[in-house]
């Protein structure tokens, strides 16, 4: 054992074969936590279904109050530090130590400008009086009785905007410590692993909210002008 | 060994743009047919549309073009669980009533 100790590097650890086993072990492990991720969010979205299948009338109305404009453009903001997240993998592959950092950073630039949009939008609703169980809570155009279906409609909301922006939190968390080590160069072409599997957790994120942005600001905006 | 592992794929940035340029059309595109009137296919279409922009992204951003087989069929795996997910349980709330209580 101790004679193939010095031979171990980051690329290859003393367990794998060769350099590219382990990196397909590395890209299966994290696929396999994405696939978690995919049922955590999947209970979710299943509750959205039933829900809006229950009140597609209520859920149409509440849905028209969100502004779609802004939704829109911050869902470009996410595509964009998507891209400077692939690029920054890109650099890896390369093994451009200066562009791994500076795509890390403006992937990290453009996730905080989505969550500052997403606290704007937040604060928004606390404006409107759109949170679910607020005394004052009230949203135009629905009836008396179906204003209990309209809070359904803000708490699925909050939950799975919330879930999101929370993974996106901790997207930012692993960013900033992704950046403190590229800085220091501790990636190269042969091992970039950590940036890898960062950007397919980025990535699954930004999938997660393709599907939000549509379900939860879109549904049925001819009814309502 | 510096040089990286043969099977690395490295896609050109070109690659890159074409698909975020895609991907913003694509939402500028949902965004603005969500206010024409397709009846119960505007789901359709929505739902349509969010699937093509995550292939590209599992496609392309994620590398599963490139992938190895195992890596592939997993996510496939994880997609099966997810449908059984939801259709299962639509199973249960799509169709209550259809039969009636008895007795009631």
């Amino acid at each position: 054992m101790a004679d193939h100790a010095p031979t171990e590097t980051l690329a290859l650890r003393v367990q794998f074969d060769t350099e590219a086993q382990q990196k397909d072990a590395a890209t299966l492990g994290m696929w396999l936590f994405l696939i978690t991720e995919i049922m955590f969010f999947g209970g979710m979205f299943a509750v959205y279904t039933v829900y809006r299948s229950w009140y597609p009338d209520v859920f149409a109305i509440a849905s028209s109050s969100l502004n779609e404009i802004i939704g829109a453009l911050n869902t470009g903001v996410l595509l964009l530090s998507s891209f400077t997240m692939v690029l920054a993998v890109r650099a890896g592959q390369l093994g451009q130590q200066k562009a791994i950092v500076m795509f890390l950073i403006l992937t990290l630039l453009f996730g905080g400008v989505f969550l500052g949009v997403k606290a704007y939008e937040w604060n928004q609703k606390f404006e409107e009086h759109h949170i679910p169980g607020q005394a004052a809570f009230h949203l135009d155009g629905v009836l008396p009785g179906d204003q209990g279906h309209a809070q359904l409609f803000f708490s699925i909301y909050f939950a799975m905007t919330g879930l999101h922006a929370l993974h996106m939190v901790i997207g930012v968390g692993i960013l900033l410590i992704l950046i403190v080590q590229a800085r220091k160069g501790r990636f190269s072409a042969s091992y970039y692993t950590p940036v890898d599997v960062a950007g397919l957790y980025w990535h699954f994120v930004d999938i997660i909210w393709i599907f939000l942005f549509p379900l939860l600001y879109l549904i049925d905006r001819h009814l309502v002008k | 060994m510096s040089h990286p592992p043969e099977q690395t794929h490295i896609d050109s940035v070109g690659t890159y743009v074409k698909i975020l340029l895609a991907l913003l059309v694509a939402t500028a595109v949902t965004t603005a047919v969500s206010r024409v009137d397709l009846g119960a296919f505007s789901t359709v279409v929505a739902l349509g549309i969010a699937c093509v922009k995550m292939l590209l992204v599992a496609l392309f951003f994620m590398h599963l073009r490139h992938s190895t087989k195992l890596t592939r069929l997993v996510v496939l795996g994880g997609l099966l669980w997810l449908a059984i997910l939801l259709l299962l349980t639509l199973t249960d709330f799509a169709t209550r009533g259809i039969l009636g209580v008895p007795g009631k």
